[in-house]
């Protein structure tokens, strides 16, 4: 009886401390869920899902506060993605938050532009140049197409353009005529 | 014979298919002749695009640069024929996109005036980096399909021993011939560019392949490089032996390595048409501005190869080989296996057409209704790359790309042995096209989300630090001036307590010094008057 409360305890008090000391040697910084959920979503920064940036969206998402289909500019893609990794039902886009469109960046027309910085402060890439009283520009290789940078102009001199789409970015399309997929698939 | 002590390999696969080159080969190469308007396209080539360096309404000479390199992967563009520049604007190119991209319109004025071109007499002693210039200035890139800038790939890596050059003319898509005309009546210009290419690189061994359909080419190509050292092989007619990887395979029984390239392995393939291109470049200081263009098909009477002017419309082309197009009919540029179909006869040519084919419906291969897929596996057997077809097309189909990379979609070549053999008639290999560029898509979404990620961190960053640096400035402040203030009343106060302790003292000192004078005073009237007494 005595021996056997003995080996008992003897072997708590191994596996606690293994236990104990792997929760130290191998403790992994912050959210790796996450991390991931983060890498999935575009990085506009927009907002559209009612969060303040992708990240807080994302840890959103990790605690189950969130639905998967709140990301607009991710679309149907990064639903399906979500779906996925979160082993949630993939679901239509909410309507509320907006609708996928084609990739857009901001441009300033440079003769209205005051030089007011409020853009400057809105953006959240930092993709727009400038200085207070200096007429200002968006870098395009780097603007999301966020359009945070719209609401505070005074004079509405940022416009949106849809992006030109090269020989390079040009995509072959799904082949049409699907053949069925037969009764040996 | 140098050629029949080669020993020759096999690549795994491939089909066996009527050639159709005999129409084209009749009548010899014949000048296509200038158009009255000339669209270059600025990009013609793999890499950046050239950028224009002419104006609307400027006079241009033949062979004079128009568009120039846009970076080092690029080529620059030149006028194909004299003339006045009359728009600088997007066009349709083309492209299986039909997207339009920035073209030079030149309207011809009929003389087709060179500029002045440098020749080069002493090119076989030339320092290799002239030799290169000379070859990047004229814009020469891969005339095999692939327009890959060929300056590039005759400056291979630091860390790649190159011991081989590969010239490709084994020409195995149906129904082109104009590698097999090039090298039946310039095979003196091939073989001088095979040699500049071979002293640029410094190998050697050097191994021209063309396949065995090809008699009269083999037979000028030997008799041109007699006492060169270049070996002539011809190799078996199965497609895609002209595809570079597995030409090499057949030539050297080496393999390119898995998504690799064959410099890798020590080899630098090059094309026949690539080789005239260098040589007359080098030689004669003339820029890429025309190569031979072979027209065929069912629905042209007069098949044959036009030497033609980069940037002339393809229905000029058409125009001079009597054709009768109906509504069925398609044009082609490339083959029947790997060309693309072009909306209309209005487009230019570009540096990578060989082949402006206009196909009757019996000129294009495996059409009809496609079918459900039966798990026959003869797209496994005819795969020059060993892939497994079937299962890519899977996958693709569910549009699951990362299980489709595990077969190794990247390696494939897209030569269409797979669609061709395929019983149920599926386009197989515009399957594997969708998901390759869908991942390259993927992938540049993937680079720019993290670029966006990084700038938006740093942002958020900056504003703390901003914020953290504000409230710290602040502090400071605050406590310089507490510490001012207390300073200066500590000092005044200590100021009036020393005032104080030197007034109180001195007023003790006075007080003394009366108390003692008035003691004094008391004491010596009563000795001077005890004195008197006394």
């Amino acid at each position: 009886m005595i021996s056997a409360v003995l080996a008992i305890t003897t072997l708590a008090v191994i596996f606690g401390s293994l236990l104990g000391y792997a929760a130290v040697r191998f403790r992994v910084e912050g959210d790796p869920v996450v991390d991931q959920i983060d890498s999935l979503l575009p990085q506009t920064q927009c907002g559209q899902c009612g969060f303040p940036g992708c990240r807080p969206y994302a840890e959103a998402l990790a605690s189950g506060e969130a639905e998967i289909n709140r990301c607009p500019p991710g679309g149907e893609a990064t639903i399906q993605a979500l779906a996925d990794l979160l082993g949630r039902e993939p679901m239509p886009l909410d309507g509320e938050v907006g609708e996928e469109k084609r990739r857009m960046v901001a441009y300033v027309v440079e003769e209205e532009c005051i030089g007011c910085t409020l853009c400057l402060q809105a953006c959240p890439v930092d993709a727009i140049l400038g200085a207070a009283k200096q007429m200002h520009q968006v870098i395009e290789a780097e603007c999301t197409g966020c359009e945070l940078c719209i609401p505070p102009c005074p004079v509405e001199c940022i416009h949106m353009h849809p992006v030109e789409q090269g020989l390079n970015e040009w995509k072959w399309p799904f082949p049409k005529h699907q053949p069925p997929m037969g009764s040996a698939a | 014979m140098v050629a029949t002590t080669r020993k020759l390999h096999h690549f795994h696969g491939g089909v066996h298919m009527p050639g159709h080159k005999e129409a084209s080969t009749r009548l010899p190469v014949a000048a296509a002749g200038v158009p009255e308007r000339i669209v270059i396209a600025l990009q013609q080539h793999i890499g950046a695009p050239a950028e224009p360096v002419v104006k609307v309404g400027d006079r241009v000479l033949k062979g004079q640069m128009i568009g120039r390199a846009g970076g080092y992967v690029s080529a620059p563009v030149h006028a194909s024929s004299s003339g006045t520049v009359t728009a600088i604007e997007p066009l349709p190119v083309p492209h299986p996109s039909g997207l339009t991209i920035p073209c030079v319109v030149i309207e011809t004025d009929g003389e087709d005036r060179w500029v002045d071109l440098q020749p080069l007499e002493e090119y076989s002693e030339a320092d290799v980096d002239l030799l290169r210039a000379r070859i990047r200035d004229a814009g020469i890139v891969g005339l095999g399909g692939a327009a890959f800038p060929t300056a590039v790939k005759l400056t291979p890596p630091a860390d790649a021993a190159i011991d081989t050059l590969i010239i490709n003319g084994a020409e195995c898509e149906p129904y082109i011939t104009c590698d097999d005309m090039l090298m039946r009546e310039r095979p003196e210009e091939v073989i001088q560019g095979v040699a500049i290419m071979r002293r640029i690189l410094g190998v050697r061994e050097c191994v021209v392949g063309l396949e065995d359909n090809k008699p009269e080419a083999f037979r000028a190509l030997q008799a041109a490089a007699a006492g060169t050292g270049i070996e002539v092989v011809q190799v078996p007619t199965i497609y895609p032996t002209g595809g570079e990887k597995q030409l090499i395979k057949v030539l050297t029984g080496k393999e390119v390595p898995s998504r690799g390239i064959p410099a890798q392995i020590g080899i630098v393939c090059q094309n026949v048409a690539t080789a005239a291109a260098v040589y007359r470049s080098v030689r004669h200081g003339e820029p890429l501005i025309s190569r031979i263009v072979t027209v065929t098909g069912g629905a042209v009477r007069e098949p044959r190869n036009l030497d033609t002017l980069i940037g002339t419309p393809m229905e000029h082309l058409l125009g001079r080989c009597d054709p009768h197009l109906t509504p069925e009919d398609k044009l082609i540029m490339g083959g029947p296996m790997m060309g693309i179909p072009l909306r209309d006869g209005s487009l230019p040519t570009v540096k990578a057409t060989n082949c402006l084919l206009a196909a009757t419906p019996g000129d294009q291969p495996n059409q009809g209704q496609t079918m459900p897929c039966i798990r026959c596996g003869e797209c496994t057997r005819v795969c020059p790359v060993n892939l497994l077809p079937q299962q890519m097309y899977w996958h693709a189909r569910a549009r699951e790309f990362d299980k489709i990379q595990d077969y190794n979609l990247f390696d494939c070549i897209e030569c269409g042995c797979c669609s061709y053999v395929c019983p149920s008639h599926i386009p197989l290999v515009q399957y594997y096209r969708f998901a390759k560029t869908e991942i390259w898509d993927q992938e540049r979404e993937k680079k720019k989300a993290d670029l966006a990620r990084r700038r938006h961190e740093f942002k958020q960053m900056r504003i703390e630090r901003e914020k953290r640096e504000k409230a710290e400035r602040h502090k400071a402040a605050a406590a310089r001036a507490t510490a001012k203030t207390s300073a200066g009343k500590a000092g005044a106060e200590a100021a009036t307590d020393a005032d104080k302790q030197a007034a109180i003292q001195a007023a003790m000192e006075r007080a003394r010094a009366k108390r003692e004078a008035a003691a004094r005073a008391e004491a010596e009237p009563k000795k001077t008057a005890n004195d008197a007494d006394a």
